[in-house]
């Protein structure tokens, strides 16, 4: 494999990890706008506990996703009292908060950043990526997700039926900044060095902008979100300085002509009946959730 | 000195004031956070340097930037608001993303993404009362900030016109029913709000003499924070969070460093969304409601 194709996979797979982390908070109806807070925090945490304490860098990337999402699971207390744009605006002070705390912290270097020493290569990368997804797929399909997308779709209802709503807003929250920081970790680990820099605003609305593009409704949909945004600005690579124009040029016509994503639950029912799994795969976890 | 560094807050929350009240004009009435707002800033700053670059006369210059950032905003809501009602809530806010990328990335495609230094067409002026130094176009702006948003209180307040953008805010199917044509006071929303935008850019431009493709990031978000912490949709409650955020960002570097900046202003973003998410002066009965 050549390095060039080998450096674009690292970066989709990452992504991939990435548009779960957005998906997951969306998934249950929040719009969570500081997700590159949560990734910095993996980053610095799995980087310092492999550098400092030399533990094998795939458990400090499991252990920083770990504490990222107990973390989230607190401050969700306090932002979760918040809801709809008051919501994605505390998300976003937040990420920017923890930013600047990067920035400030000369633990890690602060401002001139922090040099990763273990590395984590493609297969690793990888093997986390498919995990992550694989973890997401599942939980769909059990009562849990039943239980999100029902919070997603009314809260009002889904709390009248008994769903603990909070529960399941905090874990969709805590369980979407889990991934961020084991994102964040592997790219510490890949990348060999990080600095507050990465984890600005602008990380957190791509993501958020390519997950919506993909959609939302399905499990599928962060995924091609993920591979389009990563797959889009190498094809057009040859009008280098209009591939980011391009792309903001289709973000606006997607939104316009299919503002609930490029896959939905329509696509799923329509390839599945193709293949003769006809309306029985009604129970299937893809393609459930019901649009809005 | 601290004096100094207060009045240095005080012009610098005038831009904030500005930005705040676009941002709040479109989210009070159409309930819509426009994050096409930094790149309306961007565009008329950028203009303002290339209009005074190719040697136009300073005034005309300064409207033809104002211009090109109104047309923007025109812009945006033909491609954002008309297929915005039926969708999610943060549909809106996803294409005006979008739009804040396109335009940056023409500007980068034009003139690339160096910081452009802008050659004022008059000397600048500093007027000095004892130790204190004020600059006349940054102090011109504060006054033009306030001015502004008392005029367009007086617009929302007393005019026909002002009454039906409000008639809209309370409820858009209701005003509709009742005889008011949405459909032509959406633009007129957006042609306000990118006024507002392009004047602060054109005014940063003016004062800190320096543009670049990214100007309108930073500010916009300080912005976004202004309007937050006075109260969303509230057009006082964005001159009181822009004034307080350019004071506590003037003051952080003065007591701490540069590096603190963001540390103490979402910092405060984040207190006032926690405890009181209705900002220091209360939002607007319209974002209350529905959120």
């Amino acid at each position: 494999m050549s390095g060039y194709v080998e450096g674009i996979l690292v970066i989709l797979l990452l992504n991939v990890v990435f548009a779960y982390a957005v998906y997951w908070p969306l998934a249950a109806g929040q719009l969570n706008l500081g997700v590159a807070g949560f990734v910095g925090v993996g980053a610095y945490l799995s980087a310092y506990l492999s550098n400092e304490y030399g533990i094998s860098p795939y458990l400090a990337c499991i252990g920083g996703g770990l504490v990222t999402f107990v973390f989230a699971l607190i401050i969700a207390v306090p932002v979760l009292r918040t809801k709809g744009i008051y919501l994605a605006l505390a998300t976003f002070a937040l990420g920017q908060v923890l930013q600047s705390l990067f920035l400030n912290l000369e633990v890690v270097g602060g401002a001139a950043g922090y040099p990763v020493i273990a590395y984590i290569g493609l297969t690793g990368i990888a093997v986390i990526a498919v995990a992550v997804f694989l973890v997401t797929a599942f939980l769909e399909r059990t009562r849990f997700g039943l239980n999100m997308v029902a919070v997603h779709d009314d809260e009002a209802v889904s709390d009248l039926f008994g769903v603990n709503v909070r529960r399941y807003q905090a874990l969709a929250f805590a369980i979407g900044a889990g991934f961020a920081g084991i994102g964040g970790g592997l790219y510490g680990h890949h990348f060999s060095y990080i600095e507050p820099q990465n984890y600005s605003i602008l990380f957190s609305i791509s993501v958020v902008l390519f997950v919506l593009l993909g959609g939302t409704q399905t499990v599928l949909g962060p995924l091609l979100g993920a591979v389009f945004f990563t797959l889009l600005p190498e094809v057009l690579r040859g009008s280098e300085e209009w591939r980011y124009a391009i792309f903001a040029v289709f973000i606006i016509v997607t939104m316009i002509l299919r503002p609930q994503g490029l896959v939905t639950t329509f696509e799923l029912r329509a390839v599945r009946r193709l293949f003769g799994g006809g309306g029985g795969g009604g129970g299937s976890g893809l393609g459930r959730r019901a649009h809005g | 000195m601290l004096e100094q560094q207060l009045v240095n807050g005080l012009m610098l929350g005038g831009i904030y004031v500005l930005v705040a009240v676009a941002f709040t004009l479109t989210i009070g009435i159409l309930n819509f956070l426009n994050f096409s707002i930094p790149g309306v800033f961007m565009l008329s700053g950028i203009f303002t340097w290339v209009l005074l670059k190719a040697g136009v006369y300073w005034p005309l210059a300064i409207l033809g930037a104002i211009f090109v950032g109104a047309a923007a905003s025109l812009l945006v809501e033909r491609c954002t608001y008309s297929w915005m009602r039926s969708s999610d809530h943060y549909v809106p806010l996803v294409s005006s993303m979008g739009f804040l990328i396109l335009f940056e990335n023409l500007v980068l495609v034009q003139w690339g993404s160096d910081l452009q230094r802008v050659v004022l067409p008059f000397s600048d002026l500093n007027l000095r009362f004892a130790s204190l130094v004020i600059s006349i176009p940054q102090l011109l702006s504060l006054v033009l900030a306030i001015c502004l948003v008392v005029g367009l209180r007086i617009l929302l307040q007393r005019t026909q016109m002002g009454r039906a953008l409000r008639a809209v805010a309370e409820n858009a199917t209701t005003a509709e029913i009742l005889g008011v044509v949405v459909s032509r006071l959406v633009p007129t929303v957006f042609i306000i709000g990118g006024l507002f935008a392009a004047l602060g850019g054109m005014l940063f431009a003016l004062n800190y003499q320096q543009v670049h493709p990214f100007m309108g990031e930073e500010v916009a978000l300080k912005g976004i924070s202004a309007m937050v912490i006075g109260g969303m949709g509230n057009v006082w409650g964005s001159v009181l969070g822009g004034l307080l955020i350019g004071v506590i960002e003037v003051l952080s570097i003065h007591f701490f460093n540069a590096d603190f900046v963001d540390f103490s202003v979402y910092g405060l973003l984040l207190v006032i969304l926690f405890l009181k998410p209705t900002g220091l002066l209360g939002a607007s009965g319209i974002v209350r409601e529905k959120f």
